[in-house]
């Protein structure tokens, strides 16, 4: 069995790991300008946003590119957005938009 | 603003904490199916790529970043050098930075030995969960962010490794709708998260900019620009309306 690409893997977490742990080091946060700390708590929002949306408008094309997509996924998510809202619970959320998504391809045969 | 060091629940009833941690863990369930759908064919297609089994489960165990691995899977099929899959995993993964200094007003006081353990599992999934869960306790709950890491973070490299063993029995996960998993789940999280005017302007924005962006310079890079400016379109519209917290 090979072990060759354990060698890469550990690189790519080299270069993963800091960009994690490195704000987690930093001196105390409670120093830093209360204008700073507002955007930190913003940025959990926005970022999970623009992953949300990233992951649902933009889908691999036949040749592996990343291309803006319109499909039945973009209905699920809102679903799900919406019910979690709602009702408060990811999983019913998540279980909704699969379904959705699974009756709408095979009815489609997508 | 956020309570600083805060570093249990204690504070919390037992009844606000255990429902809240039930939550957490059905939500990360829902995160935990997703990653075992796409870990078996993530397994499936190392194997492909003439990955071993030890090599593809280490890099589920040591990088735990799918986007990437599955990039690199991609760019060893088609002989690309390691220079560029460590440049380009550095790109994709630079969004945990956001991540990182988000969550370090929570989790800075631990022990530097466990805050790098945290680190390492400080994930998309982990992220979502977890800070959703402390806002709604008003305080860090390190027990709720271990739950959280390590039911999204085991089920990765299992599957993986169930994926280079046997993965060509599986069928396609995206026929019983589990790709969409993932964007529901960070969407409803998001949504979870915004809770005034500045944050759903901050969540908007995030939104709007990685579509946008998407389409200009690629998704990859977009979603972190998401996660840069947005909060400044929330900054503003705090600025000029609701009194900051």
């Amino acid at each position: 069995m090979t072990v060759n690409l354990v060698g890469l893997a550990l690189l790519m977490a080299a270069v993963t790991y800091p960009f994690r742990a490195l704000p987690l080091f930093a001196p105390t946060t409670d120093r830093l300008p209360a204008v700073v700390q507002r955007y930190l708590r913003l940025v959990g929002p926005a970022i999970l946003a623009a992953l949300a949306a990233g992951n649902t408008a933009f889908a691999e094309d036949a040749a592996g590119r990343n291309s803006f997509h319109l499909g039945i996924e973009w209905i699920a998510v809102g679903l799900a957005v919406l019910l979690i809202a709602w009702r408060g619970n990811v999983l019913l959320g998540v279980l909704a938009a699969a379904v959705l998504v699974a009756l709408g391809r095979a009815l489609t045969g997508a | 603003m956020i309570e600083h060091g805060a570093s249990s629940a204690a504070g919390s009833s037992n009844e606000d904490i255990g429902s809240a941690r039930r939550d957490l863990v059905l939500a990360s369930v829902g995160f935990a199916a997703s990653g075992l759908g796409f870990g078996l064919v993530y397994g499936l297609a190392a194997r492909e790529a003439g990955f071993s089994l030890i090599e593809a489960t280490s890099m589920s165990v040591f990088v735990l970043a799918g986007a990437a691995q599955f990039a690199a899977v991609g760019l060893i099929a088609d002989g690309a050098g390691w220079p560029s899959i460590v440049l380009l995993t550095a790109l994709l993964n630079a969004r945990h930075l956001l991540y990182s200094a988000a969550m370090a007003p929570w989790l800075g006081g631990r022990a530097r030995l466990e805050r790098a353990a945290m680190a390492h599992v400080l994930t998309d999934e982990t992220f979502a969960l977890s800070l959703a869960h402390f806002q709604r306790l008003g305080r860090a709950d390190v027990l709720g962010y271990w739950l959280a890491a390590g039911i999204d973070c085991l089920s990765w490299p299992i599957a993986t490794a169930v994926g280079v063993l046997g993965g060509q029995l599986i069928p396609d996960p995206a026929q019983f709708g589990l790709d969409v998993v993932f964007p529901a789940a960070i969407g409803g999280l998001a949504v979870k998260l915004a809770t005034g005017r500045p944050e759903v302007a901050a969540a908007v924005a995030g939104a709007a900019l990685a579509m946008v962006g998407g389409i200009v310079v690629g998704p990859a890079i977009s979603i972190v620009v998401g996660g840069l400016l947005a909060p400044m379109i929330g900054l503003l519209i705090e600025g000029k309306g609701e009194p900051s917290r």
